[in-house]
């Protein structure tokens, strides 16, 4: 029952597998592809934890099959680390102590991409209102807040300066 | 939490997936999976046949019609969100979605999913109730309308035969100018409403509602058209005395009961939220009532 | 100190490797080979368990054995997890087997547990056995499970209570006779579980040539771990290594030894391949322990001036189905109701019974937001009684910081009586104040009421016995690459050991903080370890880390001086490097400095000379280290729909001297989100038959980013004379007294009605009730 090809590019490389057609996308990250970085909280889409961008949106991984991948582009949090440094999201979580046990940090990595993609200048309740997808027990989220805030000027400042 | 086995499909097209309905035993469609896939996960649903509808073009898209919006079973409820016809012409829709669970599950889950899951406390079937929508229901048989008050069967049922799905829905616009009131109180940002009102104005310069409309969701096993208050409110001028006692009749919507809230919860928050949605109609119809 | 890394915010080193989605937790770890597990759970809460037939999910392809407790190894069959927390108060000492054997005492027990090439196939299998059980009734509610005529928790013991246990001090009769005022309060306080991000997980190998079994697990206690497991197993300490990688969230939860982390060693011995376990959410809701109901009935006793003449009541107790941690968590709530005030005469009677759901053990605050809770209620009560001011009753009772060490008069759960080593009460909870602009809630308050909007503040204290014993410890060793290498029994499941340890060494040694190689939560690496509970990490880790780091900084100094020819006086050590402040500055590197060390093949080392340049240290604790605080609490509740909205969330604590700034406040933003879903939100529910009701994220509520403010948070540091390095526990104290704040604060609020709370959490359904029962919306649905 179900054998399936999956066929998908994932931070820009491209991957064809045959797999069990139940096998979520999370678990073929994970294990098909040996990409951990992204995380299993919950297996039924509240925690965000596994939160991924297909075709440049978020998604939950936990909730869709790989073969639904299939054709599409998919982005984690390895594709979001840039080769040997750290993205300035990723400098605003150090500075501003945005993580404590690191679990739910990648899907708040993805989750805030997307929003300072689309929305490059957000209010403090913006910035709250886009991770109530995103759950984490250790920081109380102000860290992750102020991180995002910091990466959201951060990355204006310097899209100015390109700009000059 | 892995899904039980199953043999998967990805019809490119209405009608194979039509087909792939009617003779797969024990199929159902995968939509936006952002309900569907949790429920496998926990395996609370067993299929032996998904049937991925993600792949239909067809079934995607908003068509500005005569007094209707038409709106494909399978677009994403980010897409309806964002979408400039919705903000023009049926804010109410914008505006409960802001509500409806969070940007993740918005970006996948579509209205033709929201519809046939059917929970009770769910926003999209509140505005589709309150719009009197018409549901386009497609299986080899061809395509059926069902009215929207015809489409729930009890608690998270509807009528569709199990090798029919949603194609479309049309929602009946009310006169541009119209107010819309939208509550609902959830535990936090984006969960399931408690319960919710949803409130519809259409007021004449001389401040006599031509219509009213005002729903109520999570209060029973399906969205309510409290027609009492309806019937109250049509034809008269629009002041908070007319408010108050359409709220109250709001409070006679038989409730459900459940570990979240009691009836008498729920009775008590339908009074509170209806007055709240009405009020916001009328002042966006331009009354101060 | 002359801090250059002690005391500073200092950027986390645990930090890039997560961000990049490069973190090891259990199930990243891939072992060729691993087969994977599925367990097999009762459904009921109290059976018998009669028959389990695996025929069916044997023959299912990839299926590679079902293990029950007939086929574990004799020693784990007829033996029981450890009890970790004995006292004579105990009327049983029963904890689980680690497969169930003739009974089953809560939804989720397990039962048996498959083999299989993946988890998808495993759950196949799993719901392919065939278990019969014969039902009993089971105990739901802990108030009914003391009664006469209960049904039985289990089915050997006559009576459901665990243990009965009297805390008290002083006349409590004479106090409450002779008080111009008695007031009364009957609490009910519930709080959920931790409910860590990554769930638990178990990954096990053996490797027949050394013969040493390796486990990976998801806990905050290795060594105890270990040492459980060779008990069971019947092994040598040494042929076990359990290690706890990078684990994602602890709170309490996982310092508990599991049945799971006795099966899964045994499995992988049985099948000789490696066996992973990684626990999905469902169940984590049923079989990962959780603190649970309490039901208080406090009175307080007091003068005209309200002040304190005696405290005294009863308490009842959840344990669940078993006692792995004794009564550590009711024991503890019932030292901790005095907290930073002067109690002439206390009483506190307490009851723990066993019921049919999972076993209470502590979760973050432990026992002490209950006890803070009561006390705190029963002060705003005697503030509303007498009109004096919330704050003012708590002034004119609190200890003095002159009448530190103060001893309380009871004995802690640590074995030592309660002393308060340090803290300044008074000053913490005028800086609250200050901070929370206080005086100027009058003026907000108006502000609010006159847009019909209500809101309220609410102030709590607490204290804290923090950093409890017995030890944990720290090697440091420098090797000839100038690496510092460190190993240290304390974990980490987010607190940030690795930083706060490297702190304190890099400060002691004059190393660099980068030079730091640490391992930590790996019994390979050193001898002893206890773990991380209690908030005692940073002062006994961290004391440990001081005196290695002072021990290694000697070492340094005088085998510099020594080989640079220069007194120890003029040797100072920066960046990796020993240098003399004489003359043209010589100086020589830690690297070349450990070569030295390690001396010549064959030759004496010189006199006074040891062998390396390392040290061990187990600090051990005299007592518990008593930290402290105040929060206060500003919000508005939606008096129609019972909603409530924090608004503003002050914190001012006492941990001491802060080692980086940047990690406490972490820590106390990071427990106060735990304290509002107590206050608010966490639940878990069970029906009349104990069957879990609330077993998804969907139906059990966490806190949002929409639900938790920024606290403004001060810190007083009053150094703790009693370790060497100053500090108190911060891991719990953002926690401790924020569901008393929060719930004097709504009940503020809504004060023009006259509704009074005393139970957690306050849902806006049980306010919408209270406000009905008063009488609030006949007026309120006609305005």
């Amino acid at each position: 029952m179900g054998r399936q090809a999956a066929r998908m590019n994932v931070n820009g490389k491209s991957y064809a597998r045959v797999i069990d057609a139940r096998l979520t996308l999370a678990d073929f990250l994970r294990h098909e592809i040996n990409l951990t970085g992204t995380h299993v909280g919950c297996e039924h889409g509240v925690c965000g934890a596994c939160t991924v961008l297909v075709d440049g949106r978020t998604a939950r991984s936990c909730l869709m099959f790989a073969v639904q991948a299939n054709g599409c582009e998919v982005t984690t949090v390895e594709g979001l680390t840039p080769e040997g440094k750290l993205s300035v999201l990723q400098q605003a979580f150090i500075d501003n102590h945005g993580l404590q046990c690191g679990f739910c940090t990648p899907g708040m990595l993805i989750t805030l991409t997307e929003l300072l993609r689309d929305t490059p200048d957000p209010s403090e309740q913006e910035v709250r209102e886009a991770l109530t997808g995103n759950l984490c027990r250790c920081t109380g989220y102000a860290g992750i807040v102020a991180a995002a805030l910091d990466a959201a000027r951060r990355l204006r400042d310097a899209d100015k300066q390109e700009t000059t | 939490m892995k899904p039980a086995p199953f043999d998967y499909h990805a019809p490119r097209q209405l009608k194979e997936a039509a087909e792939l309905l009617a003779k797969l035993p024990n199929a159902k469609v995968l939509a936006g999976g952002q309900s569907l896939v949790p429920m496998m996960n926990f395996r609370y649903v067993i299929v032996d046949h998904l049937v991925d509808l993600n792949g239909l073009d067809e079934l995607r898209g908003i068509v500005v019609g005569d007094g209707r919006l038409r709106i494909g079973a399978m677009t994403r409820q980010r897409d309806i969100e964002t979408s400039p016809e919705i903000q023009r012409l049926c804010p109410l829709m914008a505006e409960a979605l802001r509500h409806v669970g969070h940007r993740q599950t918005r970006n996948r889950g579509t209205i033709g999913g929201s519809l046939a899951h059917a929970d009770p406390a769910a926003e999209l079937p509140a505005v589709c109730a309150a719009h009197d929508a018409i549901v386009h229901v497609a299986s080899v048989r061809g395509i059926r309308q069902i009215a929207f008050h015809e489409f729930g069967s009890g608690f998270m049922a509807t009528s569709l035969a199990p090798d029919e799905m949603i194609a479309a829905i049309d929602l009946q616009l009310w006169r541009q100018g119209h107010g819309y009131g939208f509550h609902e109180f959830a535990r936090r940002q984006g969960d399931f409403a408690l319960a919710g009102a949803v409130a519809l104005l259409d007021i004449g310069a001389d401040n006599v509602v031509r219509r009213a409309g005002l729903t109520l969701f999570g209060i029973a096993t399906s969205p309510v058209r409290v027609e009492a208050a309806e019937a109250r409110l049509t034809g008269q001028p629009l002041d908070a005395s007319a408010i108050r006692a359409a709220s109250a009749a709001a409070r006679q919507t038989e409730p459900i009961s459940d570990i979240h809230a009691s009836g008498e919860y729920r009775r008590h928050l339908a009074q509170v939220l209806s007055s709240r949605a009405l009020n916001d109609a009328a002042q966006r119809a331009g009354v101060q009532a | 100190m002359g801090a250059k890394h002690f005391g500073a915010r200092v950027t986390r080193l645990e930090d890039p490797a997560l961000l990049a989605g490069r973190g090891r937790f259990v199930d990243d770890v891939k072992l060729p080979g691993a087969l994977h597990a599925c367990f097999v759970r009762s459904p009921h809460a109290h059976a018998k368990l009669v028959s389990i037939d695996s025929k069916v999910a044997l023959i299912m392809p990839g299926v590679h054995a079902v293990i029950t407790a007939a086929d574990l190894p004799d020693s784990m069959r007829t033996r029981r997890l450890p009890l970790l927390l004995p006292n004579p108060a105990l009327a049983t000492t029963k904890t689980q087997h680690p497969l169930a054997r003739d009974e089953v005492c809560y939804v989720g027990q397990a039962v048996a547990v498959v083999i299989a090439d993946t988890r998808y196939i495993a759950e196949d299998a799993a719901a392919a056995m065939i278990v019969q059980y014969d039902v009993l009734p089971a105990i739901s509610d802990c108030r009914t499970a003391a009664e006469d005529n209960a049904p039985h928790v289990h089915g050997d013991l006559s009576s459901n209570v665990a243990a009965s246990f009297r805390m008290a001090y002083g006349d409590t009769d004479a106090a409450f006779a002779d008080a111009a005022h008695v007031f009364t309060e009957g609490l009910w306080q519930h709080r959920g579980g931790g409910m860590a991000m990554e769930t638990r997980a178990v990954l096990a190998s053996h490797d027949p040539a050394s013969d040493l079994l390796t486990v990976w697990s998801g806990t905050q206690t290795p060594h105890l771990g270990r040492q459980a497991l060779a008990d069971l197993l019947d092994r040598d300490l040494q042929s076990i290594r359990m290690i706890a990688p990078d684990v994602g969230g602890g709170f309490g939860p996982k310092a508990i030894f599991y049945p799971e982390e006795a099966v899964i060693p045994a499995a992988a011995l049985k099948v000789a391949r490696p066996v992973k376990w990684i626990e999905d959410r469902r169940e984590h809701f049923l079989c990962a322990t959780q603190e649970r109901d309490q039901y208080w009935e406090m009175s307080i006793a007091v003068d005209d001036d309200a002040q304190i003449l005696g405290v005294r009541g009863r308490m009842l107790h959840d344990t669940g189905a078993y006692v792995p941690w004794g009564i550590v968590m009711p024991y503890i709530a019932s030292t901790t109701v005095p907290g930073p005030y002067v109690v002439p005469a206390y009483q506190l009677d307490t009851t723990v019974v066993l019921t049919n759901k999972v076993p209470t053990t502590p979760v973050r605050g432990a026992g002490r937001p209950q006890a803070v809770f009561a006390m705190e209620r029963l002060l705003d009560r005697v503030a509303r009684e007498l009109n004096i001011d919330r704050t003012e009753v708590r002034r004119r009772n609190l200890i003095q910081p002159e009448q530190m060490p103060y001893e309380v008069g009871l004995l802690f759960r640590d074995g030592k009586p309660l002393v308060y080593d340090s803290g300044d009460y008074p000053r913490v909870q005028e800086k609250a104040l200050e901070l929370a602009d206080y005086d100027g809630f009058r003026e907000r308050r108006r502000a609010a009421l006159d847009e019909g909007r209500f809101i309220g503040i609410g102030i709590a204290n607490y204290v804290e016995g923090t950093g409890l014993g017995p030890f944990e410890g720290v090697t440091v060793r420098v090797l000839a690459s100038g690496k510092i290498v460190v190993a240290t029994g304390a974990t980490n499941q987010g607190q940030g050991t690795r930083t706060t340890l490297s702190q304190i060494i890099a400060e002691q040694t004059g190393c660099r903080l980068d030079d730091i190689v640490m391992t930590i939560g790996d019994t390979g690496a050193i001898a002893q370890g206890v773990g991380a509970f209690a908030s005692r990490q940073a002062v006994n880790a961290g004391s440990s880390a001081l005196i290695a780091g002072q021990a290694v900084r000697k070492q340094l100094v005088a085998l510099a001086a020594r080989t640079l020819d220069v007194p120890e006086s003029e040797i100072d050590l920066d960046d990796g490097q020993a240098t003399s402040r004489r003359g043209n500055k010589p100086s020589i590197g830690f690297g070349d400095l450990a070569r030295l060390a390690q001396g010549i093949p064959g030759v004496s080392l010189p006199a006074g000379q040891a062998a390396g340049l390392e040290h061990t240290a187990y600090y051990t604790p005299s007592q518990a280290a008593y930290c402290s605080g105040t929060h206060v609490v500003e919000v508005q509740v939606d008096a129609m729909t019972g909603g409530v909205k924090i608004l503003r969330y002050t914190v001012a604590h006492d941990a001491g001297r802060v080692i980086n700034p940047l990690i406490v406040d972490g820590q106390v933003q990071g427990g106060v989100a735990h304290g509002i879903g107590n206050a608010l939100l966490e639940w878990m529910q069970y029906d009349a038959n104990a069957q879990p009701l609330t077993t998804s994220f969907a139906d059990y509520m966490l806190p949002m980013a929409t639900d938790v403010p920024t606290c403004a948070i001060a810190h007083v540091e009053i150094v703790n004379p009693l370790n060497p390095l100053g500090v108190k526990g911060a891991g719990e104290g953002g926690t401790i007294p924020a569901p008393a704040a929060i719930i004097s604060a709504i009940e503020d609020a809504l004060t023009p009605f006259g509704v009074h709370f005393a139970e957690t959490p306050l849902t806006p359904e049980r306010i919408v009730a209270a406000m009905r029962a008063a009488g609030a919306y006949e007026r309120l649905f006609a305005a």
